[in-house]
Protein backbone atom coordinates (compact mmCIF):
# COMPACT_ATOMS: atom_id res chain seq x y z
CA UNK A 1 0.00 0.00 0.00
CA UNK A 2 1.47 3.50 -1.39
CA UNK A 3 1.26 6.75 0.65
CA UNK A 4 -0.68 9.28 -1.03
CA UNK A 5 1.71 12.34 -1.38
CA UNK A 6 2.37 15.71 -2.35
CA UNK A 7 4.37 16.44 -5.96
CA UNK A 8 7.64 14.74 -6.54
CA UNK A 9 10.72 16.93 -7.75
CA UNK A 10 14.02 15.22 -8.85
CA UNK A 11 16.94 17.10 -8.17
CA UNK A 12 21.38 16.23 -7.76
CA UNK A 13 21.97 14.82 -4.31
CA UNK A 14 23.26 16.51 -1.59
CA UNK A 15 25.50 15.66 1.27
CA UNK A 16 22.47 16.59 3.55
CA UNK A 17 20.16 13.99 1.80
CA UNK A 18 22.64 10.97 2.39
CA UNK A 19 21.78 9.47 5.66
CA UNK A 20 18.14 9.10 4.02
CA UNK A 21 19.98 7.76 0.68
CA UNK A 22 22.07 5.24 3.24
CA UNK A 23 18.30 4.05 4.69
CA UNK A 24 16.56 3.42 2.11
CA UNK A 25 19.51 1.45 0.67
CA UNK A 26 19.54 -0.21 3.83
CA UNK A 27 15.93 -1.45 3.76
CA UNK A 28 16.29 -2.75 0.26
CA UNK A 29 19.50 -4.60 0.69
CA UNK A 30 19.79 -4.92 4.44
CA UNK A 31 22.88 -3.70 4.39
CA UNK A 32 23.67 0.37 5.72
CA UNK A 33 27.19 1.50 3.82
CA UNK A 34 27.37 4.95 4.58
CA UNK A 35 31.22 5.16 3.22
CA UNK A 36 30.32 3.63 0.07
CA UNK A 37 27.12 6.59 -0.37
CA UNK A 38 29.79 9.38 0.47
CA UNK A 39 31.91 7.91 -2.66
CA UNK A 40 29.11 7.86 -4.41
CA UNK A 41 28.34 11.42 -3.99
CA UNK A 42 32.39 12.52 -4.43
CA UNK A 43 32.49 10.92 -7.59
CA UNK A 44 28.81 11.33 -8.95
CA UNK A 45 27.27 13.90 -7.46
CA UNK A 46 28.95 16.99 -9.88
CA UNK A 47 29.62 16.44 -13.60
CA UNK A 48 27.80 16.49 -16.41
CA UNK A 49 28.17 12.47 -17.45
CA UNK A 50 27.53 11.41 -14.08
CA UNK A 51 24.11 11.83 -12.14
CA UNK A 52 23.21 10.92 -8.49
CA UNK A 53 20.05 12.15 -8.26
CA UNK A 54 17.38 11.97 -5.39
CA UNK A 55 13.49 12.48 -5.39
CA UNK A 56 11.67 14.35 -2.90
CA UNK A 57 7.99 14.77 -1.65
CA UNK A 58 6.53 15.71 1.64
CA UNK A 59 9.54 17.46 2.63
CA UNK A 60 11.98 14.08 3.10
CA UNK A 61 13.76 11.89 0.58
CA UNK A 62 12.08 9.35 -1.21
CA UNK A 63 13.84 7.68 -3.83
CA UNK A 64 17.42 7.38 -5.10
CA UNK A 65 19.16 7.11 -9.04
CA UNK A 66 22.91 6.93 -10.09
CA UNK A 67 24.20 6.51 -13.16
CA UNK A 68 26.33 7.40 -15.59
CA UNK A 69 27.79 8.13 -19.56
CA UNK A 70 30.07 5.05 -20.20
CA UNK A 71 32.08 5.13 -23.80
CA UNK A 72 33.17 2.68 -26.10
CA UNK A 73 32.97 -0.63 -23.34
CA UNK A 74 33.95 -3.06 -25.70
CA UNK A 75 33.09 -1.24 -28.96
CA UNK A 76 29.65 -0.30 -27.65
CA UNK A 77 29.32 3.57 -28.74
CA UNK A 78 28.40 5.74 -26.13
CA UNK A 79 25.13 4.56 -23.70
CA UNK A 80 23.91 5.71 -20.69
CA UNK A 81 23.93 3.07 -17.26
CA UNK A 82 21.65 3.57 -14.40
CA UNK A 83 23.73 1.27 -11.29
CA UNK A 84 21.88 2.18 -8.32
CA UNK A 85 18.11 2.62 -7.46
CA UNK A 86 15.80 2.56 -4.39
CA UNK A 87 12.75 4.16 -3.40
CA UNK A 88 11.25 3.97 0.04
CA UNK A 89 9.04 0.44 -0.07
CA UNK A 90 5.94 2.37 1.81
CA UNK A 91 6.22 5.19 -1.64
CA UNK A 92 6.14 2.36 -4.22
CA UNK A 93 3.83 2.24 -6.92
CA UNK A 94 3.70 5.99 -6.92
CA UNK A 95 5.60 6.92 -9.91
CA UNK A 96 8.81 8.12 -8.15
CA UNK A 97 11.17 5.57 -9.84
CA UNK A 98 9.20 6.50 -12.82
CA UNK A 99 10.05 10.44 -12.45
CA UNK A 100 14.17 9.38 -11.26
CA UNK A 101 14.75 7.11 -14.58
CA UNK A 102 12.64 9.96 -16.79
CA UNK A 103 15.09 12.92 -15.35
CA UNK A 104 18.85 10.71 -15.51
CA UNK A 105 17.56 9.78 -19.05
CA UNK A 106 17.13 13.26 -20.25
CA UNK A 107 20.36 14.06 -18.33
CA UNK A 108 21.76 10.98 -20.81
CA UNK A 109 20.02 12.01 -23.28
CA UNK A 110 22.09 15.90 -23.33
CA UNK A 111 25.37 14.27 -23.18
CA UNK A 112 24.07 12.80 -26.72
CA UNK A 113 23.00 8.90 -25.81
CA UNK A 114 20.08 7.20 -26.82
CA UNK A 115 20.21 4.21 -25.11
CA UNK A 116 19.96 3.55 -21.52
CA UNK A 117 21.19 0.05 -19.54
CA UNK A 118 21.42 -1.51 -16.21
CA UNK A 119 22.70 -4.57 -14.97
CA UNK A 120 20.30 -6.08 -12.01
CA UNK A 121 20.67 -9.46 -10.33
CA UNK A 122 18.11 -11.96 -12.07
CA UNK A 123 16.71 -12.85 -8.69
CA UNK A 124 15.71 -9.09 -8.16
CA UNK A 125 12.24 -9.26 -9.30
CA UNK A 126 11.14 -6.13 -7.89
CA UNK A 127 13.53 -4.05 -9.57
CA UNK A 128 13.95 -6.23 -13.04
CA UNK A 129 9.82 -5.74 -13.17
CA UNK A 130 10.26 -1.83 -13.01
CA UNK A 131 12.69 -1.87 -15.62
CA UNK A 132 10.48 -3.98 -17.74
CA UNK A 133 7.79 -1.88 -16.92
CA UNK A 134 9.85 0.91 -18.30
CA UNK A 135 9.74 -0.65 -22.16
CA UNK A 136 13.80 -1.51 -21.17
CA UNK A 137 13.93 -5.29 -23.07
CA UNK A 138 17.76 -7.58 -23.08
CA UNK A 139 20.64 -5.67 -24.47
CA UNK A 140 22.93 -7.24 -26.77
CA UNK A 141 25.33 -7.96 -24.25
CA UNK A 142 25.74 -10.92 -21.71
CA UNK A 143 27.10 -10.03 -18.33
CA UNK A 144 29.84 -12.98 -17.22
CA UNK A 145 31.67 -13.66 -14.39
CA UNK A 146 34.35 -15.73 -12.33
CA UNK A 147 35.58 -16.64 -9.10
CA UNK A 148 38.85 -15.63 -8.75
CA UNK A 149 39.40 -15.87 -4.78
CA UNK B 1 12.61 -20.96 -27.12
CA UNK B 2 8.80 -23.06 -27.28
CA UNK B 3 6.60 -22.82 -24.94
CA UNK B 4 3.62 -25.70 -25.25
CA UNK B 5 0.34 -24.95 -26.61
CA UNK B 6 -1.58 -25.21 -23.75
CA UNK B 7 0.90 -22.46 -22.31
CA UNK B 8 0.60 -20.02 -25.21
CA UNK B 9 -3.39 -20.43 -24.89
CA UNK B 10 -3.16 -19.43 -21.15
CA UNK B 11 -0.90 -16.56 -21.74
CA UNK B 12 -3.04 -15.16 -24.52
CA UNK B 13 -6.18 -15.19 -22.86
CA UNK B 14 -4.51 -13.72 -19.36
CA UNK B 15 -4.17 -10.80 -21.47
CA UNK B 16 -7.19 -10.57 -22.98
CA UNK B 17 -8.88 -10.72 -19.84
CA UNK B 18 -6.39 -8.21 -18.41
CA UNK B 19 -6.99 -5.93 -21.26
CA UNK B 20 -10.19 -5.42 -20.33
CA UNK B 21 -10.47 -6.42 -16.68
CA UNK B 22 -13.91 -5.58 -15.76
CA UNK B 23 -15.00 -7.54 -18.56
CA UNK B 24 -16.78 -10.72 -18.49
CA UNK B 25 -15.41 -13.05 -21.44
CA UNK B 26 -17.44 -16.37 -22.36
CA UNK B 27 -15.20 -19.44 -23.38
CA UNK B 28 -16.50 -19.06 -26.82
CA UNK B 29 -15.68 -15.13 -27.38
CA UNK B 30 -12.21 -15.99 -26.24
CA UNK B 31 -11.73 -19.36 -28.65
CA UNK B 32 -12.98 -17.49 -31.51
CA UNK B 33 -10.36 -14.55 -31.36
CA UNK B 34 -7.56 -16.85 -30.59
CA UNK B 35 -8.84 -19.13 -33.40
CA UNK B 36 -9.13 -22.47 -31.47
CA UNK B 37 -11.76 -25.06 -30.16
CA UNK B 38 -13.69 -24.12 -27.04
CA UNK B 39 -13.43 -27.12 -25.44
CA UNK B 40 -9.77 -27.23 -25.78
CA UNK B 41 -9.27 -23.56 -24.29
CA UNK B 42 -11.93 -24.10 -21.56
CA UNK B 43 -9.48 -26.86 -20.38
CA UNK B 44 -6.91 -24.03 -20.09
CA UNK B 45 -9.50 -21.59 -18.15
CA UNK B 46 -10.32 -23.53 -15.84
CA UNK B 47 -6.78 -24.00 -14.73
CA UNK B 48 -6.33 -20.22 -14.69
CA UNK B 49 -9.72 -20.19 -12.78
CA UNK B 50 -8.56 -22.94 -10.14
CA UNK B 51 -5.55 -20.75 -9.25
CA UNK B 52 -8.23 -17.22 -9.18
CA UNK B 53 -6.30 -15.24 -11.93
CA UNK B 54 -9.68 -15.70 -12.95
CA UNK B 55 -13.10 -15.72 -12.22
CA UNK B 56 -15.78 -17.86 -12.89
CA UNK B 57 -19.01 -16.98 -13.69
CA UNK B 58 -21.64 -19.97 -13.91
CA UNK B 59 -24.85 -20.39 -15.97
CA UNK B 60 -26.18 -19.77 -19.36
CA UNK B 61 -24.20 -16.66 -19.98
CA UNK B 62 -21.20 -17.54 -17.52
CA UNK B 63 -18.14 -17.06 -18.53
CA UNK B 64 -14.79 -16.02 -17.31
CA UNK B 65 -13.64 -12.59 -15.56
CA UNK B 66 -9.62 -11.36 -15.04
CA UNK B 67 -9.21 -11.54 -11.03
CA UNK B 68 -5.38 -10.85 -10.71
CA UNK B 69 -3.11 -7.93 -10.33
CA UNK B 70 -2.11 -7.21 -13.82
CA UNK B 71 1.12 -5.47 -11.98
CA UNK B 72 2.49 -8.32 -10.30
CA UNK B 73 1.11 -11.00 -12.29
CA UNK B 74 4.16 -11.98 -14.17
CA UNK B 75 4.43 -14.26 -16.97
CA UNK B 76 5.78 -17.05 -15.40
CA UNK B 77 3.26 -17.11 -12.62
CA UNK B 78 1.10 -18.39 -15.36
CA UNK B 79 3.61 -20.57 -17.85
CA UNK B 80 4.54 -22.26 -14.32
CA UNK B 81 1.03 -23.27 -13.97
CA UNK B 82 1.49 -25.63 -17.69
CA UNK B 83 4.83 -26.10 -17.62
CA UNK B 84 8.45 -26.71 -16.29
CA UNK B 85 10.66 -24.13 -17.86
CA UNK B 86 14.17 -25.70 -17.15
CA UNK B 87 13.56 -29.16 -16.73
CA UNK B 88 16.20 -29.53 -19.86
CA UNK B 89 18.57 -32.42 -18.88
CA UNK B 90 21.14 -33.84 -21.55
CA UNK B 91 19.95 -37.06 -23.24
CA UNK B 92 23.21 -38.43 -24.41
CA UNK B 93 23.82 -41.50 -22.31
CA UNK B 94 26.97 -42.41 -24.24
CA UNK B 95 28.57 -39.48 -23.28
CA UNK B 96 31.39 -38.93 -21.18
CA UNK B 97 29.71 -37.89 -17.95
CA UNK B 98 32.47 -35.02 -17.50
CA UNK B 99 30.92 -33.68 -21.13
CA UNK B 100 26.89 -34.43 -19.28
CA UNK B 101 27.52 -32.04 -16.24
CA UNK B 102 29.29 -29.33 -18.62
CA UNK B 103 26.43 -29.46 -20.77
CA UNK B 104 23.97 -29.79 -18.24
CA UNK B 105 25.87 -26.38 -16.82
CA UNK B 106 25.46 -24.17 -19.68
CA UNK B 107 21.63 -25.90 -20.50
CA UNK B 108 21.23 -24.16 -16.53
CA UNK B 109 22.27 -20.89 -17.43
CA UNK B 110 19.57 -20.78 -20.19
CA UNK B 111 16.95 -21.69 -18.06
CA UNK B 112 17.91 -19.64 -15.35
CA UNK B 113 17.77 -16.35 -17.69
CA UNK B 114 14.65 -17.61 -19.21
CA UNK B 115 12.62 -18.16 -15.88
CA UNK B 116 14.41 -14.30 -14.73
CA UNK B 117 13.12 -12.92 -18.00
CA UNK B 118 9.65 -14.51 -17.39
CA UNK B 119 9.79 -13.83 -14.32
CA UNK B 120 10.39 -10.30 -14.94
CA UNK B 121 7.20 -9.32 -17.40
CA UNK B 122 4.31 -8.93 -15.73
CA UNK B 123 0.55 -8.72 -17.78
CA UNK B 124 0.71 -5.07 -17.56
CA UNK B 125 4.21 -4.78 -18.76
CA UNK B 126 2.96 -6.91 -22.12
CA UNK B 127 0.38 -5.19 -22.65
CA UNK B 128 1.89 -1.72 -22.77
CA UNK B 129 4.74 -4.00 -25.43
CA UNK B 130 1.70 -5.20 -27.47
CA UNK B 131 0.40 -1.26 -27.72
CA UNK B 132 3.62 -0.26 -28.63
CA UNK B 133 3.53 -3.16 -31.38
CA UNK B 134 0.63 -1.68 -32.44
CA UNK B 135 -0.97 -5.04 -32.92
CA UNK B 136 -3.46 -5.70 -30.04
Amino acid sequence: MHQEMSAIRTRKALRADLAQVVEIDRQATGLAKPAYWTGILRRYGRGARRRFLVAEGDGRILGYIVGEVRDWEFGSPPCGWVFGLGVRPQSREAGIATAMLAAISAAFRRQGVATVRTLIARDNRLVLSFFRSQGMMAAPVIPLEKEIG
Amino acid sequence: MRLQKNTLLALYSMLEFAAQPARQLSVAEIAARLRVSPHHLAKVLRALGRVRLLDSVRGARGGYRFAANARRVTLMDVIGLFEDVGARAPRARRAPRAAEQALAQVLAEIDQTARATFGSVTLDTMLKLIERRGTG
